[in-house]
């Protein structure tokens, strides 16, 4: 693994939590329309999930990047595996894909 | 900094071979970007693999000089 300290950081909160999406801002008031968008996405989907405001630390800014080897924000992990961005979580909601993902890693969501 | 839809267009096709590209400027500043890139050596591969390609064409501009790229990507003949 790099020696990136901002990895192990990182890692905790995906060890913590079934669900994160770093993004800019914050969930209740997101700083960029596509980090609004997956927010919105994943109430629709009504999956609970911890945001991480990468705003607030720029180690964790661009950490997260080279973490996954992803150029921009918002990146959504589900149990600790990076899914998307902004376009795939889009297009991966618009399918059905989403929402299966989440059934076969065993996350509720209650369908708004 | 910006970059325009020809130069984006011609990385892509310098570094993923086949493939084809359109590209749409959303906002006319060279920022915000929409591009549909359709190529046989995604075949395959996860969504987040394909788009992956596309960035590693683009040479580490994405996230830095080209702010927003809305990107989709397809194998050719798949549907939708």
């Amino acid at each position: 693994m790099s020696d990136n300290p901002a990895f192990d950081s990182i890692q905790s909160e995906l060890d913590a939590n079934d669900v994160v999406l770093f993004m800019k801002g914050t969930p209740v008031f997101p700083q960029c329309g596509f980090s609004s968008m997956v927010v919105q996405v994943l109430s629709h989907v009504g999956v609970k999930f911890k945001g991480i405001d990468v705003l607030a630390d720029d180690a964790v800014r661009s950490g997260i990047k080279e973490f996954s080897n992803w150029p921009t924000i918002p990146q959504l992990y589900v149990k600790g595996e990076f899914i998307g961005g902004c376009d795939i979580i889009r297009e991966m909601y618009e399918a059905g894909e989403l929402q299966e993902t989440f059934a076969a890693k065993g996350v509720e969501t209650e369908a708004a | 900094m910006a970059m325009d839809a020809t130069e984006i267009e011609k990385l892509i096709k310098a570094g993923i071979a086949d493939a084809q590209v359109t590209i749409e400027d959303l906002r006319g500043d060279g920022d915000h970007y929409a591009a549909m890139v359709v190529s046989a050596a995604f075949e395959g591969k996860s969504r987040v693999q394909q788009h992956q390609m596309v960035y590693q064409a683009l040479q580490g501009r994405m996230g830095g000089e080209l702010h927003a790229l809305a990107l989709q990507t397809a194998v050719p003949g798949a549907d939708g």
